[in-house]
């Protein structure tokens, strides 16, 4: 099975960070994966998008053009990527930053009002691992398990500090109904 | 077996790099291959390395040309507009038949072009660049594992010939992460008598330059030059070759091209179309024999290039034209998806029919 994850939003939302986390827990889990950023020059700001491709074969292309789970994090993102997403896909939106509904009625759709729900855990910048919990919790493909060594590898010793709140955020989307 | 660890295919390289003896770096940073040298400049102080911001390109390459000239293993890395500004250099080095690694992780030109990915320094990077006659051996990697095991393996094929090896990468390649078994330290044990490492007075100076005054001298070290190129050309192709068995459509890419193309090829052979991929791992020397056989039981090439069509000359060459080759491509920092390489595919189906 090949599951191709496209997160999108701004840069600074933490969606590059939240693509390696899953490519850790795939690696951890002996997939084949890979994961490819795309972004612009800027910082801050701008657009920022990353592929994330876990499979039990060899990955060909790292670019998710059809991915099987969309994760939004703003209105940009989800109109430029609807409809790229396959019939019977995933699509998890960011509710509190995109006010629209998805249009599609040939996908599942997960609205998670994630920024408000990090800014209530104290931890507003951790709306991307709440999608990211949501996500665990409903793709078939991505499991609980590993879930805090990969955890290990992406929040690095100097900051090993904000370790409890990503896994707080994560385990404040996995619960979120 | 080693450990399978997750790392961008810019820092597979550095550390690929210090795992194959290289203890000198020189750069400039330039996206997308800064992470090669923010690597290089956490690691190389701490394993008595040197790592060497210099304050040009241009500097930079001739500082390669120095250490190259000791014999000790040397690289540099850049990004397109970069490597523009080190071809003078590179031109010296293989005009002194200096061993050294050059990596250019290429971004869309020309001039200042953009920071996306690109092949489109394929004609620098296999028709000299520089000026004279000579050639560079051309690795292209196609994953992170191959950014890591074509390092060491440009490293010894540079020491082996005495010439100038390149990786040419591409944004994609720098940027991506994909779990790679690092290769095994291994130190340089090729004997380089010709290095500049003092003489203890107990022999003749060695002299590295590549000023030759006299005519009938400076075309002695061209045709040796070239009988050294002809061995890699018969001895160091390196190609990988994908459902060509029985293959009408010959897809010929290479780095992320090739990547694209592989998806492209399953999801024709999906629609029952015959397609299969030459992948070129070197493309100087370029895989010519491949090609040529090829030529006999396709009906048509597809070169797929993130440039305006560069390598599609070589696959021309390589097979004299007998089958006609068309060209799918996206330029400036865009990447063909397999929908455009299936299309142009299938309109040769069409065309043939």
């Amino acid at each position: 099975m090949t599951t191709q994850i496209l997160f999108a939003g701004f840069g600074g939302q933490g969606i590059l960070f939240a693509g390696k986390f899953l490519a850790y827990k795939g690696l951890m889990e002996e997939k084949q994966l890979s994961w490819l950023p795309s972004y612009g020059p800027e910082m801050r700001g701008g657009t920022a998008n990353c592929s994330v491709i876990i499979s039990d074969e060899p990955v060909g292309s790292p670019i998710v053009s059809e991915p099987d789970v969309l994760v939004a994090m703003n209105l940009p993102s989800l109109d430029k990527y609807e409809d790229a997403v396959v019939p019977g896909g995933m699509i998890l939106v960011d509710s509190t930053l995109i006010e629209r509904k998805v249009k599609r009625d040939d996908v599942k759709v997960f609205y998670i009002p994630a920024t408000r729900l990090a800014g209530e855990l104290g931890t507003p910048t951790l709306a991307n691992m709440i999608i990211t919990g949501k996500l665990i919790r409903e793709c078939d493909a991505i499991s609980y398990e590993h879930l805090e060594d990969a955890l290990h590898k992406v929040v690095s010793a100097r900051r090993a500090n904000l370790f409890d709140a990503n896994l707080n955020a994560i385990n404040c989307g996995y619960q979120f109904a | 077996m080693a450990e399978k660890v997750l790392m961008k295919g810019n820092e597979a390289i550095a550390e690929a790099a210090i795992r194959a003896g290289c203890r000198h770096y020189f750069g400039y940073p330039i996206t997308p291959q800064t992470e090669l040298a923010a690597y290089m400049a956490k690691r190389m102080p701490k394993i008595d390395g040197v790592f060497l911001q210099a304050e040009s390109e241009v500097a930079a390459i001739n500082m390669v040309y120095g250490v190259a000239s000791t014999g000790k293993r040397v690289m540099t890395s850049s990004s397109s507009p970069g490597v523009s500004l080190k071809q003078e250099g590179i031109s010296y080095i293989a005009g002194a038949d200096l061993p050294a690694l050059i990596v250019n992780v290429q971004c869309g030109g020309p001039g200042l072009g953009g920071i996306q990915p690109s092949q489109s320094d394929y004609y620098q990077a296999t028709k000299g660049g520089g000026h004279g006659d000579y050639h560079l051996i051309v690795l292209t990697p196609a994953s992170v594992q191959e950014m890591a095991d074509l390092t060491s393996l440009a490293f010894d094929l540079a020491d082996k010939y005495r010439m100038p090896s390149m990786l040419l990468a591409d944004g994609t390649m720098g940027q991506m992460m994909e779990p790679v078994i690092l290769p095994e330290e291994h130190v340089n044990v090729i004997d380089k008598p010709w290095a500049v490492t003092g003489t203890q007075m107990q022999r003749k100076h060695n002299i590295i330059n590549s000023l030759y005054l006299v005519p009938e001298e400076l075309e002695r070290t061209n045709f040796e030059r070239y009988e050294r190129y002809a061995q890699i050309e018969k001895e160091e192709v390196r190609y990988e070759s994908y459902m060509m068995d029985d293959a009408e459509y010959c897809l010929v890419a290479f780095g992320i091209a090739a990547r694209v193309s592989k998806n492209a090829v399953v999801a024709l052979r999906a629609k029952g179309i015959k397609a299969g991929l030459i992948r070129p791992i070197t493309v100087w020397p370029f895989p010519k024999a491949p090609i040529a056989a090829a030529a006999k039981h396709v009906k048509a090439f597809v070169s797929v290039e993130l440039s305006m069509g560069q390598m599609i000359d070589d696959i021309r060459l390589a097979q004299n034209c007998e089958k006609p080759v068309v060209l799918c491509n996206r330029a400036g920092g865009m990447i063909p998806d397999p929908a455009q390489i299936i299309a142009a595919v299938e309109a040769l189906k069409g065309g043939n029919d």
